[in-house]
Protein backbone atom coordinates (compact mmCIF):
# COMPACT_ATOMS: atom_id res chain seq x y z
CA UNK A 1 0.00 0.00 0.00
CA UNK A 2 3.03 2.01 0.81
CA UNK A 3 4.95 1.19 -2.30
CA UNK A 4 1.52 2.10 -4.06
CA UNK A 5 1.16 5.44 -2.57
CA UNK A 6 4.83 6.46 -3.14
CA UNK A 7 4.89 5.28 -6.90
CA UNK A 8 1.31 6.93 -7.34
CA UNK A 9 2.53 10.56 -5.90
CA UNK A 10 5.97 10.32 -8.06
CA UNK A 11 4.18 9.72 -11.45
CA UNK A 12 1.71 12.59 -10.74
CA UNK A 13 4.52 14.38 -9.84
CA UNK A 14 6.10 13.86 -12.62
CA UNK A 15 3.25 14.71 -14.83
CA UNK A 16 2.67 17.97 -12.64
CA UNK A 17 6.12 18.80 -13.36
CA UNK A 18 6.26 18.55 -16.92
CA UNK A 19 2.81 19.91 -17.94
CA UNK A 20 3.79 23.30 -19.11
CA UNK A 21 1.19 25.29 -20.71
CA UNK A 22 -1.92 23.12 -19.19
CA UNK A 23 -4.62 21.53 -20.91
CA UNK A 24 -3.59 18.73 -22.94
CA UNK A 25 0.15 18.39 -22.48
CA UNK A 26 -0.70 16.46 -19.57
CA UNK A 27 -2.16 13.46 -22.02
CA UNK A 28 1.41 12.24 -23.17
CA UNK A 29 3.10 11.90 -19.40
CA UNK A 30 -0.10 10.51 -17.46
CA UNK A 31 -0.61 8.11 -20.49
CA UNK A 32 3.38 7.06 -20.49
CA UNK A 33 3.16 7.31 -16.56
CA UNK A 34 -0.34 5.08 -15.90
CA UNK A 35 -0.57 2.49 -19.16
CA UNK A 36 3.27 2.66 -20.54
CA UNK A 37 5.69 2.57 -17.07
CA UNK A 38 3.32 1.29 -14.71
CA UNK A 39 0.15 -0.62 -16.30
CA UNK A 40 -2.43 0.34 -14.06
CA UNK A 41 -4.77 1.24 -16.76
CA UNK A 42 -5.68 -0.22 -20.00
CA UNK A 43 -6.13 2.59 -22.91
CA UNK A 44 -9.79 2.26 -22.86
CA UNK A 45 -10.12 3.01 -19.52
CA UNK A 46 -7.74 5.92 -19.40
CA UNK A 47 -9.57 7.25 -22.25
CA UNK A 48 -12.97 6.70 -20.40
CA UNK A 49 -11.53 8.62 -17.19
CA UNK A 50 -10.30 11.57 -19.22
CA UNK A 51 -13.52 11.67 -20.70
CA UNK A 52 -15.11 11.94 -17.06
CA UNK A 53 -12.56 14.67 -16.52
CA UNK A 54 -13.66 16.58 -19.49
CA UNK A 55 -17.48 16.82 -18.07
CA UNK A 56 -16.77 17.35 -14.45
CA UNK A 57 -15.66 20.89 -13.11
CA UNK A 58 -12.38 22.14 -12.09
CA UNK A 59 -9.09 21.34 -14.06
CA UNK A 60 -8.79 18.18 -15.84
CA UNK A 61 -5.43 16.67 -14.97
CA UNK A 62 -6.74 17.24 -11.26
CA UNK A 63 -10.16 15.42 -12.20
CA UNK A 64 -8.23 12.67 -13.70
CA UNK A 65 -5.70 12.73 -10.97
CA UNK A 66 -8.35 12.14 -8.58
CA UNK A 67 -9.85 9.74 -10.23
CA UNK A 68 -6.92 7.40 -11.39
CA UNK A 69 -5.65 7.51 -7.41
CA UNK A 70 -8.93 6.24 -6.12
CA UNK A 71 -8.58 3.19 -9.01
CA UNK A 72 -5.28 2.65 -7.60
CA UNK A 73 -5.73 3.02 -3.55
CA UNK A 74 -8.95 4.26 -2.41
CA UNK A 75 -9.19 7.54 -0.80
CA UNK A 76 -5.52 7.78 -0.06
CA UNK A 77 -4.49 7.18 -3.50
CA UNK A 78 -6.69 9.83 -4.64
CA UNK A 79 -5.58 12.94 -2.11
CA UNK A 80 -1.51 11.53 -2.60
CA UNK A 81 -1.89 11.54 -6.58
CA UNK A 82 -3.85 14.92 -6.51
CA UNK A 83 -1.22 16.16 -4.04
CA UNK A 84 1.59 15.03 -6.68
CA UNK A 85 0.10 16.27 -9.60
CA UNK A 86 -0.31 20.15 -7.98
CA UNK A 87 3.21 20.08 -5.79
CA UNK A 88 5.22 21.46 -8.25
CA UNK A 89 2.94 24.52 -8.70
CA UNK A 90 2.47 24.43 -4.94
CA UNK A 91 5.89 24.70 -4.33
CA UNK A 92 7.29 26.45 -7.19
CA UNK A 93 4.49 28.80 -7.17
CA UNK A 94 4.99 29.90 -3.23
CA UNK A 95 8.58 29.73 -2.69
CA UNK A 96 10.45 30.73 -5.82
CA UNK A 97 8.07 33.26 -7.69
CA UNK A 98 10.61 35.84 -7.36
CA UNK A 99 13.08 34.02 -9.15
CA UNK A 100 11.24 32.27 -11.54
CA UNK A 101 10.05 35.67 -12.69
CA UNK A 102 13.36 36.62 -13.95
CA UNK A 103 14.35 32.81 -15.04
CA UNK A 104 10.77 32.79 -17.65
CA UNK A 105 12.02 36.40 -18.95
CA UNK A 106 15.52 35.66 -19.22
CA UNK A 107 15.50 34.50 -23.61
CA UNK A 108 17.33 31.31 -23.22
CA UNK A 109 14.55 30.27 -21.06
CA UNK A 110 12.03 31.91 -23.43
CA UNK A 111 13.96 29.62 -25.89
CA UNK A 112 14.31 26.44 -23.98
CA UNK A 113 10.13 26.97 -23.74
CA UNK A 114 9.94 27.13 -27.20
CA UNK A 115 11.61 23.94 -27.95
CA UNK A 116 9.94 22.22 -25.60
CA UNK A 117 6.61 23.52 -26.92
CA UNK A 118 7.45 22.19 -30.29
CA UNK A 119 8.07 18.92 -28.50
CA UNK A 120 4.80 18.59 -27.09
CA UNK A 121 3.01 19.42 -30.35
CA UNK A 122 5.03 15.45 -31.01
CA UNK A 123 3.78 14.28 -28.00
CA UNK A 124 0.09 14.94 -27.97
CA UNK A 125 -0.08 13.98 -31.51
CA UNK A 126 1.71 10.97 -30.99
CA UNK A 127 -0.78 10.33 -27.86
CA UNK A 128 -3.90 10.57 -30.06
CA UNK A 129 -2.45 8.08 -32.65
CA UNK A 130 -2.15 5.56 -29.90
CA UNK A 131 -5.07 6.54 -27.72
CA UNK A 132 -7.02 6.46 -31.09
CA UNK A 133 -6.37 2.72 -31.69
CA UNK A 134 -8.25 1.69 -28.76
CA UNK A 135 -10.74 4.59 -29.28
CA UNK A 136 -11.59 4.59 -33.17
CA UNK A 137 -12.24 0.77 -33.96
CA UNK A 138 -15.10 0.66 -36.04
CA UNK A 139 -17.04 2.64 -38.50
CA UNK A 140 -19.03 4.64 -36.13
CA UNK A 141 -16.42 5.23 -34.08
CA UNK A 142 -14.00 6.18 -37.09
CA UNK A 143 -16.91 8.56 -38.05
CA UNK A 144 -17.31 10.39 -34.39
CA UNK A 145 -13.85 10.85 -34.31
CA UNK A 146 -13.83 12.48 -38.06
CA UNK A 147 -16.73 14.61 -37.46
CA UNK A 148 -15.46 15.80 -34.13
CA UNK A 149 -12.08 16.53 -35.53
CA UNK A 150 -13.19 18.63 -38.28
CA UNK A 151 -15.75 20.50 -36.38
CA UNK A 152 -13.21 21.26 -34.04
CA UNK A 153 -10.81 22.14 -36.52
CA UNK A 154 -13.44 24.32 -38.14
CA UNK A 155 -14.58 26.36 -35.03
CA UNK A 156 -13.83 27.50 -31.65
CA UNK A 157 -16.37 25.39 -29.51
CA UNK A 158 -16.16 24.14 -25.54
CA UNK A 159 -14.46 20.91 -24.86
CA UNK A 160 -18.41 20.64 -23.86
CA UNK A 161 -20.17 20.16 -26.25
CA UNK A 162 -17.73 17.38 -28.40
CA UNK A 163 -18.14 15.36 -24.95
CA UNK A 164 -22.20 15.87 -25.33
CA UNK A 165 -21.95 15.07 -28.90
CA UNK A 166 -19.69 12.11 -28.20
CA UNK A 167 -21.92 10.90 -25.76
CA UNK A 168 -25.11 11.26 -28.26
CA UNK A 169 -23.67 10.02 -31.25
CA UNK A 170 -22.69 7.02 -28.86
CA UNK A 171 -25.85 6.08 -27.93
CA UNK A 172 -27.43 6.10 -31.30
CA UNK A 173 -24.35 4.41 -33.23
CA UNK A 174 -23.75 1.47 -30.57
CA UNK A 175 -23.93 -1.79 -31.61
CA UNK A 176 -26.23 -2.89 -28.74
CA UNK B 1 6.33 43.95 -17.26
CA UNK B 2 8.42 42.52 -14.67
CA UNK B 3 7.01 43.45 -11.31
CA UNK B 4 9.40 41.65 -8.91
CA UNK B 5 7.57 42.97 -5.66
CA UNK B 6 4.42 41.04 -4.54
CA UNK B 7 1.89 43.21 -3.42
CA UNK B 8 0.71 41.75 -0.15
CA UNK B 9 -2.44 44.88 1.26
CA UNK B 10 -3.60 42.88 4.23
CA UNK B 11 -6.94 43.72 3.48
CA UNK B 12 -8.70 40.98 1.96
CA UNK B 13 -9.93 37.77 4.14
CA UNK B 14 -8.41 34.45 3.61
CA UNK B 15 -11.96 32.89 3.90
CA UNK B 16 -13.05 35.22 1.19
CA UNK B 17 -10.08 33.98 -1.25
CA UNK B 18 -11.27 30.56 -0.57
CA UNK B 19 -14.87 30.87 -1.67
CA UNK B 20 -13.89 32.90 -4.68
CA UNK B 21 -11.73 29.77 -6.14
CA UNK B 22 -13.88 27.19 -4.85
CA UNK B 23 -16.66 29.23 -6.76
CA UNK B 24 -14.34 29.07 -10.18
CA UNK B 25 -13.46 24.89 -9.44
CA UNK B 26 -17.10 23.77 -8.68
CA UNK B 27 -19.13 25.67 -11.39
CA UNK B 28 -16.65 25.77 -14.24
CA UNK B 29 -16.08 22.71 -17.10
CA UNK B 30 -14.05 22.76 -19.85
CA UNK B 31 -10.48 22.32 -18.23
CA UNK B 32 -7.99 25.41 -17.71
CA UNK B 33 -8.79 27.40 -21.48
CA UNK B 34 -12.14 27.63 -19.85
CA UNK B 35 -11.66 28.59 -15.97
CA UNK B 36 -8.95 31.21 -17.22
CA UNK B 37 -11.80 33.99 -18.48
CA UNK B 38 -13.90 33.06 -15.68
CA UNK B 39 -11.12 33.49 -13.09
CA UNK B 40 -10.63 37.06 -15.05
CA UNK B 41 -13.90 38.02 -14.94
CA UNK B 42 -14.08 37.42 -11.37
CA UNK B 43 -10.98 38.72 -9.95
CA UNK B 44 -10.50 41.54 -12.18
CA UNK B 45 -13.96 42.63 -13.10
CA UNK B 46 -15.84 41.67 -10.11
CA UNK B 47 -13.58 41.93 -7.32
CA UNK B 48 -11.19 44.46 -8.86
CA UNK B 49 -8.37 41.97 -6.47
CA UNK B 50 -5.81 42.70 -9.67
CA UNK B 51 -5.43 45.43 -12.40
CA UNK B 52 -5.87 43.80 -16.39
CA UNK B 53 -2.20 44.45 -16.80
CA UNK B 54 -1.46 42.08 -13.75
CA UNK B 55 -3.91 39.64 -14.78
CA UNK B 56 -1.81 39.47 -18.04
CA UNK B 57 1.86 39.47 -16.18
CA UNK B 58 0.25 36.33 -13.85
CA UNK B 59 -1.00 34.35 -17.20
CA UNK B 60 2.49 35.15 -18.56
CA UNK B 61 4.20 33.05 -15.62
CA UNK B 62 0.95 30.61 -15.15
CA UNK B 63 1.60 29.87 -18.67
CA UNK B 64 5.36 29.39 -19.07
CA UNK B 65 5.11 27.20 -15.23
CA UNK B 66 4.89 23.74 -14.92
CA UNK B 67 1.17 23.06 -13.66
CA UNK B 68 -2.28 23.03 -14.19
CA UNK B 69 -3.21 26.96 -15.67
CA UNK B 70 -6.11 27.20 -13.18
CA UNK B 71 -4.17 26.18 -10.47
CA UNK B 72 -1.47 28.39 -11.37
CA UNK B 73 -3.23 31.95 -11.67
CA UNK B 74 -5.63 31.33 -8.73
CA UNK B 75 -2.01 30.67 -6.58
CA UNK B 76 -0.49 33.71 -7.89
CA UNK B 77 -3.21 35.78 -7.46
CA UNK B 78 -3.88 34.67 -3.79
CA UNK B 79 -0.19 35.57 -3.15
CA UNK B 80 -0.91 39.00 -4.49
CA UNK B 81 -3.67 39.75 -2.36
CA UNK B 82 -2.37 37.73 1.39
CA UNK B 83 1.28 36.22 0.33
CA UNK B 84 1.76 32.34 1.10
CA UNK B 85 -1.29 32.08 3.23
CA UNK B 86 -3.65 33.41 0.41
CA UNK B 87 -1.76 31.16 -2.09
CA UNK B 88 -2.53 28.39 0.06
CA UNK B 89 -6.40 29.10 -0.02
CA UNK B 90 -6.64 30.01 -4.07
CA UNK B 91 -4.87 26.28 -4.56
CA UNK B 92 -7.35 24.67 -1.85
CA UNK B 93 -10.18 26.61 -3.79
CA UNK B 94 -9.57 25.25 -7.31
CA UNK B 95 -8.50 21.69 -6.38
CA UNK B 96 -10.94 20.66 -3.46
CA UNK B 97 -14.00 20.75 -5.79
CA UNK B 98 -12.25 18.55 -8.26
CA UNK B 99 -11.72 16.34 -5.65
CA UNK B 100 -14.71 16.00 -3.83
CA UNK B 101 -16.87 15.55 -7.29
CA UNK B 102 -14.47 12.98 -8.65
CA UNK B 103 -14.34 10.92 -5.73
CA UNK B 104 -17.96 10.83 -5.47
CA UNK B 105 -17.98 9.49 -9.26
CA UNK B 106 -15.02 7.03 -8.62
CA UNK B 107 -16.11 5.60 -5.55
CA UNK B 108 -19.51 5.37 -6.17
CA UNK B 109 -21.22 6.28 -9.31
CA UNK B 110 -19.08 4.84 -11.83
CA UNK B 111 -18.93 1.08 -10.43
CA UNK B 112 -23.00 1.65 -10.34
CA UNK B 113 -23.03 2.16 -13.61
CA UNK B 114 -20.17 0.85 -15.87
CA UNK B 115 -22.19 -1.99 -16.71
CA UNK B 116 -25.21 -0.49 -17.67
CA UNK B 117 -25.69 -0.85 -21.76
CA UNK B 118 -26.57 2.64 -22.33
CA UNK B 119 -23.36 4.00 -20.06
CA UNK B 120 -21.29 1.94 -22.52
CA UNK B 121 -22.74 3.03 -25.36
CA UNK B 122 -21.77 6.50 -24.13
CA UNK B 123 -18.22 5.70 -23.13
CA UNK B 124 -17.98 4.06 -27.04
CA UNK B 125 -18.96 7.55 -28.24
CA UNK B 126 -16.54 9.46 -26.14
CA UNK B 127 -13.65 7.57 -26.13
CA UNK B 128 -13.69 8.55 -30.21
CA UNK B 129 -14.60 12.21 -29.14
CA UNK B 130 -11.69 12.73 -26.37
CA UNK B 131 -9.44 11.33 -29.06
CA UNK B 132 -10.89 14.14 -31.32
CA UNK B 133 -9.99 16.69 -28.68
CA UNK B 134 -6.31 15.38 -28.25
CA UNK B 135 -5.97 15.47 -31.94
CA UNK B 136 -6.92 19.05 -32.32
CA UNK B 137 -5.15 20.40 -29.67
CA UNK B 138 -2.43 19.18 -31.34
CA UNK B 139 -3.04 20.80 -34.75
CA UNK B 140 -4.20 24.28 -32.69
CA UNK B 141 -1.26 24.23 -30.82
CA UNK B 142 1.13 23.17 -33.52
CA UNK B 143 -0.49 26.65 -35.82
CA UNK B 144 0.20 28.98 -32.67
CA UNK B 145 3.93 27.42 -32.38
CA UNK B 146 5.55 26.06 -35.30
CA UNK B 147 5.95 29.53 -36.95
CA UNK B 148 9.20 28.89 -38.18
CA UNK B 149 10.94 26.02 -40.29
CA UNK B 150 13.31 24.74 -37.64
CA UNK B 151 10.33 24.68 -35.09
CA UNK B 152 8.47 22.32 -37.80
CA UNK B 153 12.05 20.14 -37.77
CA UNK B 154 12.43 19.77 -34.48
CA UNK B 155 8.79 18.66 -34.01
CA UNK B 156 9.36 16.00 -36.61
CA UNK B 157 12.19 14.95 -35.77
CA UNK B 158 11.27 14.69 -31.73
CA UNK B 159 8.04 12.79 -33.05
CA UNK B 160 10.08 10.39 -35.27
CA UNK B 161 12.47 9.87 -31.94
CA UNK B 162 9.08 9.28 -30.22
CA UNK B 163 7.83 6.69 -32.32
CA UNK B 164 11.17 4.80 -33.00
CA UNK B 165 12.52 4.79 -29.24
CA UNK B 166 9.62 4.41 -27.32
CA UNK B 167 11.33 6.89 -24.83
CA UNK B 168 9.17 8.65 -21.63
CA UNK B 169 8.13 11.70 -22.60
CA UNK B 170 9.80 13.49 -19.98
CA UNK B 171 13.21 12.93 -22.32
CA UNK B 172 11.51 14.10 -25.91
CA UNK B 173 10.61 17.25 -23.94
CA UNK B 174 13.95 18.18 -22.18
CA UNK B 175 15.78 17.47 -25.65
CA UNK B 176 13.35 19.84 -27.40
CA UNK B 177 13.66 22.25 -24.57
CA UNK B 178 17.67 22.13 -25.39
CA UNK B 179 17.15 21.78 -28.72
CA UNK B 180 15.29 24.83 -28.67
CA UNK B 181 18.37 26.96 -26.69
CA UNK B 182 20.26 25.93 -29.88
CA UNK B 183 18.51 26.12 -32.86
CA UNK B 184 16.66 29.40 -32.11
CA UNK B 185 19.32 31.72 -30.91
CA UNK B 186 16.82 34.65 -30.35
CA UNK B 187 13.21 34.31 -28.73
CA UNK B 188 10.95 33.22 -31.57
Amino acid sequence: MITMLLSLYWSFLKVGLFTIGGGYAMIPLMEAEVITVHGWLTASEFLDIIAVAEMTPGPISINAATFIGYTMAGVAGSLIATLGVISPSLVLLLLLSRILVKVIQNPKAANFLNGLRSALVALILLASFTLGQTAIIDLPTAIIFGLLLIASLLKQVSPLYFIAAGALLGLLLFPY
Amino acid sequence: MSRQEIKTDKTESLWHILLTFLKVGAFTFGGGYAILPVIQQEVVNNKKWVSPEEFSDILIITQGMPGQLALNSAIQIGIRLRGIPGGLMGALGVTAPSVIILLAIAAYFYPLLRDNDYVQAIFYGLRPAVVALIAAAAVKMGRGILQGLNGVILCAVLLLIAIITQIHPIIILLVGGLAGMIVCKRGV
